[in-house]
């Protein structure tokens, strides 16, 4: 077990340095002149050679790059040109919205998935399965931006409940910020639940074909010990590994939903920053996000090992 | 064993839309209602009449038109992203299942790393350095796609490169090359073939989104993604104008995931 968590510790490391390195080429390497790109087309050849000189880019790649990775990991994700402050406090600044908001979709899409999984599982191929799946079809298919311009429709412009975008905040406690990342959240983590929904029903039907299964319920175990004790512990893995592709799906679908909802994220901060040219910031947030992903899916393989005792690792 | 009554409506209703997606796009070509680019400044903003049965948009374009041709951009960009992914992934997974050892180990890890690039994080990186574009939009999706492919790709080497038939053919003094070029990959298609499939609905939605943020295909062309940006700025006036586009999308991706779901339980009965 303290083998398999180095080895996969290992694997993370290396993985982290991938990540860093396909972020480095898009930037650095792939469009020949990062200066020229910064600058555009209005700056003239001697000020391009003051901001290479500036950026370092007279020096070798393996140098730049070793140089770049040191200060991203000490935190130094550069200077936005745009706000000309640090990018990683721009990073950090936006997180009370992208964070909450992430993990409020995931608190929506577990509560509403496990238990209508399970609950079509036990109706394996009746009415309140296929119903399950019905919904589940469609809420696949419906584009998270849709969803949320409908509710928007809804919710704003016709019942006027809520406003359609903004964020209030944390400041005035925690009812008008979470009142602002509802809608969002809800068109976000109600159709992720669509999948996970799925996942958790075969997983489900799957642990109710063991043998154990079917020992538990001849020996006389209530229904209810035999799906929340037997079952649904023994089908955790599977549904685990997909909650877990899930919520970094979330993460980058995040991006999006603050689009449709007006919210100051981190998607809404790369996305303004592509017009304005902001290289240091796009580069920031991807590789910020990307390392988050990877992070959860490393947080995932931990996972099996608690989740699952039966599975040995060498 | 009982039979699922649902088992060939859910093929059947899959096939019917995925029909009528790749009909209308088909007919796009050939024939619209009204041009999708031509604009109307008089005509903005009209609701559904017998010329134009979606109505017009801000500019007094067609909307039936608009979506008809958008199906055109959703199909191209899935058929691409799928094939760029697909060939990116089996690539990777051949090179790391045929040879195995540290490249197999270093090539899984960057595979885990591209696992940390969805579409849309590709897309705006993409798009701040070269431009925004459906270029873009296609080696983004291509790019999140490849990982699931080497992974399948990879496994399935992994197990064959061991079984008699390659052995033999080995010891026959089959080199590298045609070892997997006509012994092993041929095994390896079926997965890949469902992987394929179930990609496609993925790809399209991603499409919409990216255009939707503005990272893909670009005005004045078509794409329903994009349409749906548009009327996001007049939703409480004309609501009709952000249904019909998302109604697309929506259809469309309901259609090929019954369809993917229907083939695979026709062709393997075990999984059903």
């Amino acid at each position: 077990m303290r083998r398999y968590l180095v080895r996969r510790l290992a694997a993370f490391v290396a993985t982290l340095f991938f990540v860093s390195v396909l972020v480095f080429v898009v930037v650095r390497v792939l469009p020949g002149d990062p200066a020229l790109l910064i600058m555009g087309t209005e700056g003239s050849p001697e000020a391009a050679a003051r901001l290479r000189e500036a950026m370092g880019l007279n020096r070798a790649i393996p140098v730049q790059y070793a140089d770049w990775l040191w200060r991203a990991l000490r935190g130094d994700l550069g200077v936005s040109i745009q706000y000309d402050v640090p990018v990683a406090r721009l990073i950090v600044s936006r997180l009370p919205v992208t964070l909450p908001l992430t993990l409020l979709a995931a608190c929506l899409m577990s509560v509403t998935a496990l238990p209508l999984g399970l609950y079509a599982a036990t109706r394996h191929r009746r009415a309140g399965d296929y119903v399950a799946m019905v919904f589940s079809q469609i809420g696949i298919a419906i584009p998270s931006f849709w969803a949320g311009l409908l509710l928007i429709l809804l919710f704003s412009v016709r019942l006027g409940w809520v406003q359609s975008g903004g964020f209030e905040g944390w400041s005035g406690g925690l009812w008008p910020g979470i009142r602002s990342l509802l809608l969002p959240a809800i068109a976000l983590g109600l159709f992720q639940a669509a999948v996970l929904v799925r996942a958790t029903r075969s997983a489900v039907l799957d642990v109710l074909r063991e043998e154990y299964v079917r020992t538990a319920r001849a020996k006389g175990v209530s229904e209810a010990l035999v799906l929340g004790k037997h079952t649904l512990r023994n089908a955790l893995v599977p549904i685990v590994t997909v909650a877990g592709i899930q919520l970094g799906q979330l993460m980058a679908g995040s991006i999006i939903l603050e689009s449709v909802f007006a919210l100051p994220g981190l998607g809404r901060l790369a996305l303004g920053a592509i017009t304005a040219r902001d290289l240091p910031v796009v580069q920031g947030v991807t590789l910020f996000v990307a390392a988050c992903i990877v992070l959860i899916n490393f947080a995932v393989d931990i996972a099996y090992v608690i989740l699952d005792p039966r599975i040995r690792y060498d | 064993m009982r039979r699922r009554p649902l088992r060939h409506l859910t093929f059947a209703l899959g096939a019917a839309i995925t029909t009528l997606l790749v009909v209308t796009a088909a007919l796009s070509l050939v024939y619209t209602p009204s041009d999708p680019l031509a604009m109307a400044i008089a005509w903005r903003f009209q609701g559904p009449s017998a010329a134009h049965p979606f109505g017009t948009d801000q500019y007094g374009r067609d909307v039936l038109s608009r979506i008809m041709r958008g199906a055109v951009t959703s199909i191209a960009v899935g058929v691409i992203a799928v094939g760029l992914g697909a060939a990116a992934g089996i690539f990777i997974g051949v090179l790391s299942g045929y040879t195995g050892g540290w490249l197999d180990e270093a090539l899984m890890r960057l595979i885990d790393a591209v696992q940390g690039f969805p579409a849309i994080l590709s897309a705006l990186l993409f798009s701040a350095v070269f431009a925004p574009g459906v270029a873009v939009s296609m080696v983004a999706i291509g790019i999140a796609f490849a990982p699931a492919f080497a992974r399948l790709t990879r496994a399935s080497f992994l197990e064959l490169r061991e079984r008699e038939f390659v052995v033999a053919a080995r010891a026959l003094g089959a080199g590298d090359r045609r070892l997997i070029a006509r012994h092993i990959l041929p095994n390896t298609l079926p997965p890949l073939v469902i992987q394929a499939t179930t990609s496609f609905p993925v790809a399209i939605l991603a499409e919409a989104a990216l255009a939707y943020l503005g990272l893909g295909t670009q005005p004045p062309n078509p794409s329903w993604g994009l349409m749906l940006k548009e009327a996001q700025n007049f939703l409480s006036l004309h609501p009709l104008f952000a249904v019909f586009p998302g109604g697309a999308i929506a259809l469309t991706v309901l259609g090929l995931n019954l369809l993917g779901d229907g083939l695979r339980d026709l062709l393997d009965p075990k999984t059903a």
